[in-house]
């Protein structure tokens, strides 16, 4: 199976700290992949790398055969990120929200509505502003704009946190769905027994590099 | 690209109507500039009436910077610049939406100080067209520059003190030449209004070829 992520021996300087410190993985597409490890060992670094957002220093890097080394700009509209941050505007309503979002990607926007629906935003919700929302209803917001994206590589940073029990299953089933359908996950999650039945394999982070790989 | 500029600049737009901050705070900010010097120049409505044109331009200096800042603070919160650049909109389109946001915002509040001018300063609009000229084209660089800088400071921690610190010396010509054209428009001098109107065109141009090159490279350091 081709590669989704092919690292080696990456190193990734935020300022002079070097939160990845010679990382070296394989994710394959289609893969389901848990990055497990305490805080800051540079699981999140590892997630942003992937989506182009941090600059490389050293190694090489592709990802959905796209060098970021050369270019780290292709690969952006591919990946879906869900990160600590939501990325939402608070201003704008759930709606105007997800619209927005879908439409930087030429989504339809009975697409992007499809995916609010998917992730339990409907009715009333769509119409209050994002920053009269509960951390949970913020984070189904943001699952519903990397839903509607329909990425070929989604990238999760503690995708369960905030959610509430209903809202950690529909994850769960999300990413069933999203994996059986040819994408590939990669996520970053510290509530070990839920992501452990959802992953097909664990990269273990410690001091920015990947220690263990276990099936 | 035209289509997701005018995304952006809708999207900003939207952003300004449900919070109403130039509305509720900018715009009246601009008239209590012009208020203030009311009130310190009372005792001589001549040299208020003269430097009207000057007054109007601070007002807009001052209202614009607080404008640029909030059209940036709210890309710089909850990581919006991340979600940015992972879209496929191009920091080009991106620049000039926020631009023409930030533009028609500057607008509608020179409309707003010169009403206040001619409310407060007993000014008299001789030539409306090249007064309209002369705003949409300062306007026009003020905003382009503004979005240039406002990049520039968005990974910048004391961006609030920061960005008008940097950008009202280099939107100090755009001050004089919307005041001399400003002269002309409300009949106080008699000199060729329409040169300085030329000279604001040449510098939003400059400002906006500028900004498609530089936007890109801002974005992706803040």
């Amino acid at each position: 199976m081709a590669a989704a992520i092919d690292f080696r021996d990456v190193v990734v300087l935020l300022g002079r700290f070097p939160a990845l410190a010679g990382a070296t993985a394989n994710v394959c597409e289609g893969e389901v992949v848990l990055l497990r490890g305490p805080n800051g060992v540079g699981k999140t670094t590892f997630l942003r790398t992937c989506a182009g957002l941090n600059a490389i220093t050293s190694g090489s890097a592709e990802v959905l055969g796209h060098d970021l080394t050369a270019d780290r700009n292709n690969v952006r509209r591919h990946v879906g990120l869900l990160g600590h941050r939501t990325h939402l505007y608070d201003e704008l309503t759930v709606g105007d929200n997800v619209r927005f979002w879908a439409s930087t990607l030429g989504i339809a926007e009975s697409d992007a509505m499809a995916a609010a629906d998917r992730v339990g935003l409907t009715g009333r919700l769509l119409d209050v502003e994002v920053q009269r929302l509960s951390a949970g209803q913020r984070r189904r917001t943001a699952l519903a704009v990397v839903v509607a994206r329909r990425p070929r590589l989604w990238l999760l940073d503690e995708p369960h946190a905030g959610l509430d029990h209903e809202g950690r299953d529909n994850l769960d089933e999300l990413l069933r769905q999203a994996a059986d359908a040819g994408a590939t996950i990669v996520f970053a999650s510290h509530e070990l027994d839920r992501a452990e039945s959802v992953a097909d394999r664990v990269l273990e982070f410690s001091g920015g590099r990947i220690e263990r790989d276990d099936p | 690209m035209i289509r997701d500029a005018l995304l952006i600049a809708r999207k900003d737009l939207l952003i300004e109507w449900r919070s109403r901050v130039t509305i509720n705070q900018v715009a009246p900010l601009g008239l209590l500039i012009l208020i203030v010097f009311a009130f310190a120049f009372d005792a001589n409505r001549n040299l208020l009436t003269k430097g009207a044109p000057g007054l109007v331009w601070v007002g807009v200096l001052f209202a614009g910077v607080l404008t640029v800042q909030r059209s940036f603070t709210i890309e710089s919160a909850d990581g919006i610049t991340d979600a940015l650049r992972l879209s496929s909109i191009s920091p080009v389109a991106m620049f000039l939406g926020k631009a023409a946001a930030v533009g028609l915002q500057l607008f509608v509040l020179e409309i707003v100080l010169v009403g206040g001018a001619v409310v407060f300063f007993d000014s008299r609009i001789g030539d409306p067209v090249l007064l309209i000229a002369a705003a949409v084209t300062g306007t026009g660089g003020f905003s382009a520059i503004g979005c240039i800088y406002g990049a520039m400071s968005l990974g910048v921690r004391v961006r609030e003190t920061l960005l008008p610190l940097l950008l009202i010396p280099v939107v100090a010509p755009i001050l004089l030449a919307g005041t001399r054209a400003f002269e002309r428009a409300l009949d106080i001098s008699t000199q060729a209004g329409w040169n300085w109107v030329g000279l604001l065109g040449v510098m939003w141009g400059v400002y906006l070829a500028v900004g498609t090159l530089a936007f890109g490279p801002l974005l992706e350091d803040g």
